[in-house]
């Protein structure tokens, strides 16, 4: 199982220049394979400007072993936010992992490799093989797909290498309002950067109080992490070649210890893996985790 | 003119928004191809042919949306239901999927493809994706740009463009929302639905009526509030101990009034969203929209006279519309 690779996905929250800076340079020590990187839900986050993200992937490029990704940005609206895709994809050497179509149509223009993010609603191997044809070296499987769709596409054995979504926050929906500044009695374009507050997001409960969903500014994720660290024999048999963890604010390490210790077939990982959900793997509404937890 | 493009959900709402003044009405096959595949509604062949002929030969168009993702083990329903959509002679295909549109324009290289809303093309780069690949030659918007963006993005559009002028409000990029599945196992990507009704329980108790989805609480109504369908971005919630819609309020998108902007832009049709809603809001919402467009665009009435019609069409506009209110949504910045 060793072969499964351990990848790192870009930050969705807004976290300080210095936690930036702080995580990735324990994800470069870390046993973590693919590291993606880069402002992927709101173009006015600014703790790192573009040239900035870029220059630290090419640090963890040239200063690791570790293959480097930069992510470009899932929603774009505007002029700017179009302009901050183009510098994404316009990188001179780095793969880009491409979260909408446009960033795919600039990437092939370029004839420059990309990754299709988990946005790009790649669902069927007619879809998976045009773009493994146009440049596509690697595709992230939506993460509402189930084992029994993965295991249909992946016996056709498409040209490409496999993502999958294994642990994290799951990210859900994108708006053109931002419900942090809603949340806050702010406008979207005086939010004045409240995100930055909330780290690994802001809860969403039901009025009965059961957690329901994260507020990230435009962002909507779920309040349970995705986890997919008893599932890892499965995926490694069914031909997975890359299991994504989103980052989280705290706890990181002990969750990518617990993944490379399971992809080597060691123990240890108890206690993380019967925390979270995992109902979508299962083809079950995605809040459920299977088996049911006592 | 901006063409007036209308919900089918079934024969007698073709024939509803065909009378009332639809240029185009849109339909899907009753199965899980299209974004509304709800019991009981959207076509069968028979009924495609039936309600082809009703819509052409009154002079309208008639275009076959087959907006949902295939499932990687049923590639060939889909596929199949392109062929037919070319065999009945659809005037266009709405497709989301780029296999199933890469599919279409090998096949059916004459059928016009119209991107559907699904397919969350927000970007002139997105746009020529997809019309240098496939050929498409309309793309319908996601419901998140400003009216500046959307203007923006019309004047450097390689396609034609239609917006949503009327309907539910998706407050969500589409085709990217998992809301739904997140709680129910179904959502518009690979199911058609959102908020499936087999998942809403309306429950009745001593505090009040609650409204829930596969159990979850989405609102609880106090005595004497209208309760709305359970849709999870329009329910009560709690965040920070404070209860309100946190994402949104029951509410629908009315663009009545930015039609003169939106035709000085160049957007070539404004659609109207309902398949599952009844022949009667068909009827009532394509004659308003009409008068509207006929006023703006034939009787080229003042701003004045304008203004004063549109209060009328607001207040019958707003009878259908979730929650009695409607907004402009995204495209006022301030909405967001």
């Amino acid at each position: 199982m060793t072969r499964l690779k351990l990848a790192l996905g870009p930050i969705l929250f807004y976290w300080p220049r210095q936690q930036v800076f702080d995580f990735y340079e324990a994800a470069a020590a870390s046993p973590v394979d693919v590291i993606y990187l880069g402002e992927a839900v709101c173009n006015k986050r600014h703790q790192l400007r573009i040239p900035e993200w870029l220059d630290l992937a090419r640090y963890l490029a040239d200063s690791s072993a570790k293959e480097v990704v930069i992510s470009s940005l899932i929603l774009s609206e505007s002029s700017a936010d179009l302009t901050a895709i183009r510098k994404v994809v316009d990188n001179h050497g780095l793969t880009v992992e491409a979260n909408d179509q446009g960033a795919i149509q600039l990437a092939m223009e370029r004839g420059i490799p990309f990754v299709c993010g988990p946005t790009l609603n790649v669902y069927n191997a007619r879809t998976l093989g045009w773009l493994a044809a146009r440049g596509a070296r690697r595709w992230v499987m939506p993460v509402d797909m189930d084992r029994q769709g993965l295991q249909t596409l992946l016996q056709q054995r498409p040209a490409i290498e496999t993502e999958v979504f294994a642990w994290g926050k799951l990210p859900l929906a994108l708006s053109a309002r931002c419900f942090t500044a809603r949340h806050l009695e702010l406008t979207k374009d005086n939010c004045q950067y409240r995100c930055i507050d909330y780290p690994d997001g802001l809860e969403l409960a039901s009025q009965e109080g059961r957690e329901l969903f994260t507020i990230n500014g435009i962002q909507t994720l779920s309040p349970q992490p995705m986890n997919l660290l008893a599932q890892l024999p499965e995926m490694a048999a069914m031909g997975v070649d890359v299991v994504r963890l989103s980052p989280a604010a705290t706890g990181m390490a002990e969750v990518l210890a617990a993944f490379d210790r399971t992809r080597r077939g060691g123990q240890g990982g108890e206690v993380i893996a019967s925390d979270g959900v995992n109902g979508y793997w299962f083809g079950q509404p995605g809040m459920v985790h299977s088996p049911p937890l006592g | 003119m901006m063409e007036l493009v209308c919900p089918a959900g079934n024969f007698t709402s073709l024939k509803a928004a065909v009378d009332n003044g639809a240029d185009a009405v849109y339909m899907g096959f009753n199965d899980h191809t299209n974004a509304r595949s709800f019991s009981g509604l959207n076509f069968s062949d028979k009924q495609v042919d039936k309600a082809i002929d009703y819509a052409r030969s009154r002079g309208k168009r008639v275009f076959v949306a087959i907006n949902t993702y295939p499932h990687p083990a049923r590639l060939a329903t889909w596929e199949a239901a392109v062929d037919r959509a070319a065999a009945h002679r659809a005037d266009a295909l709405i497709l989301a999927d780029l296999g199933l549109m890469a599919y279409a324009a090998e096949r059916h290289p004459l059928l016009p493809l119209h991107l559907s809303v699904q397919a969350s093309a927000t970007n002139l780069e997105a746009l020529r994706f997809y019309t240098q690949n496939f050929g498409v030659r309309r793309a319908v918007l996601p419901r998140v740009l400003s009216m500046k963006q959307v203007a923006q993005l019309a004047a450097a559009a390689p396609c034609d463009l239609e917006v949503f002028g009327f309907g539910s409000l998706c407050i969500m990029a589409e085709g990217r929302c998992h809301l739904s599945s997140y709680v129910t196992g179904e959502s518009p990507n690979i199911a058609g639905v959102c908020s499936p009704a087999k998942a809403v329980e309306w429950r009745e108790t001593p505090q009040g009526l609650q409204t829930r989805l596969n159990g979850v609480l989405v609102d609880h109504y106090a005595a004497g509030e209208n309760a709305s369908y359970p849709t999870l971005c329009k329910g009560r919630f709690v965040v920070d101990g404070r209860r309100s819609h946190a994402l949104e309020e029951p509410t629908s998108l009315n663009t009545l009034a930015l039609i003169p902007e939106l035709a000085a832009c160049g957007v070539k049709a404004i659609k109207i969203e309902g398949r599952q809603r009844s022949p009667a809001y068909v009827a009532q919402v394509v004659a308003t929209w009409r008068s509207a467009l006929d006023e703006y665009f034939i009787h080229h009435s003042d701003g004045v006279t304008l203004d004063r019609k549109r209060r009328e069409w607001d207040s019958s506009l707003r009878k259908h519309a979730e929650g009695v209110q409607t907004t402009l949504g995204a495209y006022d910045r301030v909405w967001q």
